[in-house]
């Protein structure tokens, strides 16, 4: 029952992007296109899962028993490096296209906010394993659906005539900002 | 060093550091906090990258790059814990977050890595300001039209205030405005 509530939690009422503001980067940058978003999403998704099993594991079984949580910062980050560089080897050999399609973005995930935000939150809130995975595989769910969703729009957005000023992130922006109020609604569901 | 404040300002010309700038602006104090711990991990990581230039071998340079600044930021963070825990707590997660801010492994890897130490250094204080002066004053703007108030002085009652802009849709909305705003100006 439980899982249930973290899952809509994490999709729907604390979206990861639309009301955490994790994850912006990616988000306003591969999101112009609905493919190269589901690409991403499925990528992130990955990468979050496994970095936050690993993450979780060592804040358990080194960092806390020797006592060195100060050291949860830079050892969070080194493994998330190591698992996006793991995660280009192997996207490289098995899916070329995939590759290509995502570029520069697919390195960028080692510096996107929203891998080591769900790393550190899962410690913080004081989760066990379980619970952990299906947090972070319910907020990369959310941040994909956020993220195809924006996608959608955006390709509608580029055809239309906006002012000079306007055109490209500003017009984004504002579409993100009337997106996580209509997420807003949302807000209750959970109690 | 002032490319980084205006012509180059990180957020509202590079695009960069999104996440902390829509996440810790819901009041001006707040910005100005996080602005400054990120100018501080920015200005230290850049000048130690600029020593350690020649020594990182090539193939381990972005992960050497990362150590040395989450170094920092876990500095920065324990002397927040300690002498200014109002801000830890408001500031939260944010602040290990310094960690993966663009704009720090960005001019770390497009600067300090091929320039002298002086001019990392000045290249580290000039995107930090302008990165702070744009978390500030989103941060105020947010501030002042969600509860009337900027630094915490009140400027009009808090009923004429839009609670939205303190809201996650009201900082995607302030932003997008003020970048606009921006661009208006730099073509002028």
């Amino acid at each position: 029952m439980t899982y249930i509530l973290i899952f809509i939690s994490a999709v729907f009422v604390n979206n990861i992007v639309l009301s955490q503001f994790l994850g912006v980067c990616p988000f306003l940058g591969v999101s112009k296109k609905v493919e190269t978003a589901l690409g991403m999403a499925g990528a992130v998704a990955f990468v979050m899962t496994i970095a936050t099993i690993f993450t979780f594991i060592i804040q358990k079984s080194v960092l806390e028993p020797l006592n060195i949580t100060y050291l949860q910062t830079i050892s969070f980050i080194l493994i998330i490096a190591a698992l996006v560089q793991m995660v280009e080897i192997i996207l490289k050999k098995i899916c070329p296209a995939l590759y290509q399609a995502l570029g520069v973005f697919l390195r960028l995930i080692t510096t996107n906010c929203a891998v080591l935000g769900v790393a550190i939150m899962v410690i913080q809130k004081d989760m066990d394993l379980v619970s952990s995975v299906v947090f972070a595989i319910s907020t990369a769910i959310g941040f994909g659906l956020a993220l195809i969703l924006f996608a959608g729009i955006r390709e509608q957005l580029n055809l239309l005539n906006l002012p000079k000023a306007m055109k490209g992130i500003p017009a984004a922006l504002l579409t993100a900002g009337l997106l996580a109020m209509a997420f807003m609604g949302f807000a209750g569901i959970v109690k | 060093m002032l490319n980084g404040i205006i012509k180059e300002n990180p957020v509202f010309v590079l695009l960069l550091g999104m996440c902390p700038t829509l996440g810790t602006t819901s009041s001006a104090v707040n910005g100005l906090g996080m602005g400054l711990a990120t100018t501080f991990v920015l200005i230290s990581a850049n000048v130690v990258v600029s020593l350690l230039k020649n020594i990182i071998p090539d193939k381990v340079r972005i992960p050497a790059f990362i150590v040395v600044i989450a170094t920092f930021v876990t500095l920065v963070e324990m002397v927040m814990q300690a002498y200014i825990p109002a801000l830890y707590d408001s500031l939260g997660l944010f602040i290990p977050l310094i960690v993966v801010n663009c704009i720090v492994l960005g001019r770390a890897e497009a600067f300090a890595a091929k320039n002298t130490v002086g001019k990392s250094f000045f290249d580290g204080l000039g995107m930090g300001l302008g990165f702070t002066m744009a978390l500030t004053l989103l941060g105020s703007v947010r501030e002042l039209l969600g509860t009337g108030k900027i630094f915490s002085f009140t400027i009009f009652p808090e009923n004429y205030g839009m609670l939205l802009f303190v809201l996650a849709p009201g900082a995607f909305i302030a932003l997008a405005y003020l970048i606009l705003i921006f661009n208006k100006l730099k073509k002028a």
